[in-house]
């Protein structure tokens, strides 16, 4: 050949895919992804399956193994339809975030496909569950199929004692929980029995050395300098019982499966199931975007740096470029197709972006990322990106005027009161900080999502629950969403419950719900 | 890395999930079946149908923001000409900023469409329906064995070998026979290799003579022998049914018009469905009569071409002899339904009356008549034909006859759910 280069035949010609095909090129993916980009992954397993096992796939919220509920048979029969009717096209992979890591592929994709699919979700998003630390803090890769064998079997089990309709109320219940079924801290160690028994004596010691009697003559002023009455009996039981209960606690799933008065054993670990399996999602709901663009940027690296080294045909390149293409496309606000932010594309923007101003900055990188600017290392920059943020601190971070610019991002405040929206800042220097700082909130479940936290629960009495809501800039919540809800919650806790929404900032109460369970 | 080939495992994963979602909107799809079979053409009772149900009563509630309260502030991306400070009209809420918020589980899906099978459809279409009054209980002929578990066997084929079973016997006479286990072997050749290597031959020897014979016995004794095997082991049982047959009559004449016989068919056909797909061991009997009555078979029931005129005394007739003929009155539970468009011949009415009144409804467990049309209707709404006078005098003697009327195709299933509705109508 005229050409100085020595080039390597290409790994595959034409559409078809074989297992070797699939095998061959997996080793040279494998050699540039862990060689030259430096990704760490779980071993993986591939398996290939048909439209219809994706299908069902989907409908079991992507995983393998699911236990049985008729929100997965709405789910199924709905995507079903919409890929039938050709509304809507079938992803291309599936991946599990387990140890080994699953990725499913179809037998439909062609080859050029297949070796995008290995790239993006076999190295990617492996790369990715592995190394960041909400995956590694939350998620238990290694035992996830385990699990939910022992759900499923579980399930069904409960199903056959106690009848499917008792298994599916409780199932119900706790699905529409589900997102308040979360830990977001790591739980505080427990004291040992005997620090905690150390602690006490030492204090009853500080107390009775201390003890003077005087100090009871003395009336307690409050703020408003009336005299408090002295707290009684049952008052210190409760503020004791409150403390006892671990609240406030916002995992309300957590706590109606440890304190609910009425359920069963096997209710309880229904409930730690949902409970299980949201948490395990967690993780993933806080890095979609963050994710896709690892993901994405790992495709878009191997495969061409598979096409320079002449492992790829020219026209392999052009069907990978025409997907991946449609992929990061991000539609205006104002197109027909647009619905939100296009994870992928916003994910791939800021790593490309990342790499550029680690490999050629600007000036107004350099001032905006001096940590960072022409270290000249992008891909160690990435990976500690990957390990180390979220979708929220990774846009705070991260988010540069180059792609603000690039995609034409501007911020609308949208208050319901007022008839228009007003555009608070757009692409140019005064904006950038108030547009980076409002899509990071975006991304931040914990602004996103309504604050919920369990306050009081009366385990003596009346047994009455009080959840509250935290309302912030008005935000209140969706009334007949709420009241069905909260009638889950009723249901499970098995007496009255009450949710009081409160206001922030005044501490003013905004609007009360009440529920009791069906007899 | 591995590749494992899935896609021979077996498929709808989700068949369960599917079957406790149709269960849990049974409600909706009934109503939904209901509409659906109005549209239906005769030849489509048996099968697949498209149904869509209001997805509301299906959503799955949970603690989300009020969208029309409160402010928010976003990011979108493709600005064209905004600049900061620029007030927009609110765009109506499905459109353009809405979307920024919009929960990825989609919004504003109304109603649900999806496709029941044919048996989910007919599971529905006939539920709590059952024939009336089906008292007489006999052995039917054995052409119903069932097969049942009955302990196990020492031959058979080896996809029935129960292991467990097998690995018992197996157990029981490796220790009886004493064979040695492997620990022990492994044991006496440890023990071996040290006396070799102390030197002390006699002790060595002795060993040896012991390994020897202990591995002996071990290879004369098998592990599993053939005499271990055992099979699950099936019986026949005969299953006791309920012999049951239903008569089916219908007027063929000339005033039947071909609207009138697509009523009657359809009738007939819902309940052939019913009784083939609930009651698998009712005989069934097709009678069509103009002047003249003749059994015939399924397909010139329903697709047959005849006329002529109308005497119904001969399909009565016709039915006598054959439950003479047939199926003799204490071992059967015997229905009849009749459709007819109320007209007979007006000289054969008492004798008409008079066999239903001594012959078949005595006999009968339940008869039904339907009467098509709206000839016999008068402009008040009563009924008026031959038939119906005559056999409303009846219905006051007889707990086991029902009449109805059908007008068009959409009452058709109403009506005949009332006929079958439930074991307890009969009480």
């Amino acid at each position: 050949m005229a050409r100085g280069k020595k080039r390597a035949r290409p790994l595959f010609e034409g559409s078809e895919w074989t297992f070797e095909l699939i095998r061959k090129s997996y080793d040279a993916i494998e050699e540039v992804a862990l060689g030259e980009l430096g990704l760490d992954v779980y071993a993986n397993q591939i398996e290939l399956i048909t439209a219809e096992q994706m299908l069902d796939a989907y409908a079991a919220i992507g995983m393998p193994l699911m236990y049985r509920h008729w929100t997965f048979g709405k789910r199924f029969a709905r995507e079903e339809l919409l890929y039938r009717k050709g509304v809507q096209a079938l992803a291309y992979e599936l991946v599990i975030n387990s140890d080994p890591c699953v990725s499913y592929i179809m037998e439909e994709n062609t080859m050029t496909m297949q070796a995008l699919v290995i790239a993006h979700a076999a190295f990617g998003h492996n790369h990715f569950f592995k190394n960041n630390y909400l995956f590694r803090q939350w998620t238990r890769a290694e035992y996830v199929l385990d699990y939910l064998a022992f759900a499923k079997g579980y399930v069904a089990k409960c199903e056959e004692r106690y009848g499917i309709d008792a298994v599916e109320a409780v199932l119900d219940s706790a699905h529409a929980l589900m997102s308040h079924g979360v830990s977001r801290y790591a739980r505080r160690r427990k004291p040992s029995e005997k620090m905690r028994r150390d602690k006490a004596r030492a204090r009853r010691e500080h107390e009775e050395r201390t003890f003077d009697d005087l100090w009871r003559t003395v009336p307690e002023r409050t703020k408003k300098g009336r005299r408090r009455k002295t707290l009684s009996r049952r008052h210190l039981e409760h503020a004791k019982s409150i403390e006892e209960l671990g609240l406030p606690e916002e995992n309300l799933l957590a706590f109606l499966e440890r304190h609910a008065p009425k359920l069963e054993d096997w209710q309880r670990e229904l409930i730690r199931i949902v409970r299980s399996l949201a948490q395990y999602f967690y993780p993933q709901r806080q890095t979609k975007m963050m994710n896709e663009g690892c993901a994405t940027f790992v495709h878009y690296e191997i495969m061409n740096r598979l096409f320079e080294k002449g492992l790829l045909t020219q026209g392999a390149m052009l069907e990978f470029l025409h997907m991946h293409s449609s992929v990061i496309t991000q539609p205006g606000f104002n197109d027909r197709r647009f619905s939100g932010i296009n994870p992928y594309a916003l994910g791939f923007a800021m790593m490309r972006d990342i790499q550029r101003i680690c490999e050629t900055p600007s000036e107004e990188d350099r001032e905006w990322f001096p940590e960072i600017a022409g270290n000249g290392d992008a891909l160690a920059t990435l990976r500690d990106a990957w390990a180390d943020y979220r979708d929220e601190s990774f846009v705070l971070q991260f988010l540069s005027p180059r792609v603000i610019r690039d995609l034409r991002l501007f911020a609308i405040s949208d208050d319901a009161e007022e008839p228009f929206l007003t555009v608070e800042a757009i692409h140019e220097e005064e904006g950038y900080k108030r547009i980076r700082q409002t899509l990071a909130r975006q991304y931040d479940l914990a602004y996103q999502e309504p604050d919920i936290q369990v306050i009081d629960a009366n385990l003596k009495g009346n047994r009455r629950l009080v959840l509250r809501h935290l309302v912030r800039d008005g935000k209140l919540l969706e009334k007949n969403e709420c009241s069905r809800t909260l009638r889950h919650v009723a249901e499970l806790w098995g007496y009255r419950v009450r949710l009081v929404e409160v206001c922030a900032e005044t501490g003013k109460t905004l609007k009360e719900y009440d529920a009791l369970p069906l007899p | 890395m591995k590749v494992l080939d899935r896609r021979l495992n077996p498929k709808s994963k989700s068949l369960g999930n599917r079957q406790r979602f149709v269960r849990r909107a049974k409600a909706h799809i009934r109503e939904a079946v209901g509409e659906a079979l109005k549209r239906r053409k005769v030849s489509e009772v048996e099968g697949s149908e498209e149904i869509s149900i209001r997805s509301k009563d299906l959503k799955e509630p949970s603690f989300t923001f009020d969208r029309e309260r409160g402010e928010r502030e976003y990011v979108l991306p493709g600005n064209e000409s905004f600049r900061p400070g620029d007030q927009i009209l609110r765009p109506p809420s499905s459109a353009g900023a809405g979307g920024a918020e919009g929960s990825p589980d989609g919004e504003g899906e109304d109603s649900f469409v999806f496709t029941l099978s044919k048996e989910e459809f007919l599971e529905i279409f006939f539920e709590d329906l059952a024939l009336p009054n089906l008292a007489k209980r006999k052995l039917k002929k054995m052409n119903s064995p069932m097969l049942t578990r009955a302990g196990f066997q020492s031959e058979g084929p080896p996809s029935k070998v129960n292991k467990i079973a097998t690995m018992r016997k197996s157990l029981a006479r490796r220790i009886a026979l004493s064979r040695p286990k492997l620990a022990e072997i492994e044991a006496l050749e440890k023990a071996l290799a040290e006396a070799e290597k102390a030197g002390d031959e006699k002790r060595a020897a002795a060993l040896r003579d012991e390994l020897h014979r202990k591995r002996t016995r071990r290879r004369a004794i098998a592990f599993i022998d053939p005499i271990d095997l055992r099979y699950n082991r099936f019986e026949r049982k005969p299953r006791p049914t309920t012999q049951a047959v239903m008569f089916c009559l219908m007027d063929a004449s000339a005033s039947m018009t071909e609207e009138l016989k697509d009523l009657a068919k359809r009738f007939f056909m819902l309940l052939h469905v019913f009784l083939t797909r609930h009651y698998r061991e009712v005989d069934l009997v097709f009678i069509r009569h103009t002047s003249s009555a003749m059994e015939v078979d399924e397909d010139t029931f329903f697709y047959g071409r005849a006329t002529g005129g109308t005497v119904v005394s001969t399909a009565l007739e016709e039915m006598r002899r054959i439950v003479k003929a047939r199926y003799p009155v204490d071992d059967w539970n015997i229905y009849a339904a009749q459709a007819s468009d109320g007209h007979n011949f007006r000289d054969d009415m008492p004798s008409t009356l008079r066999l239903l009144d001594q012959h078949i409804l005595p006999i009968c467990q339940y008869y039904a008549y339907i009467e098509v049309g709206d000839d016999g209707l008068l402009d008040d709404g009563e009924r008026m034909s031959v038939l119906w006078q005559g056999y409303e005098q009846l219905v006051a003697r007889h707990d086991n006859f029902s009449l109805a009327q059908v007008l068009e195709p959409s009452e058709i299933f109403p009506v005949f759910h009332d006929l079958f509705a439930g074991p307890e109508r009969a009480a």
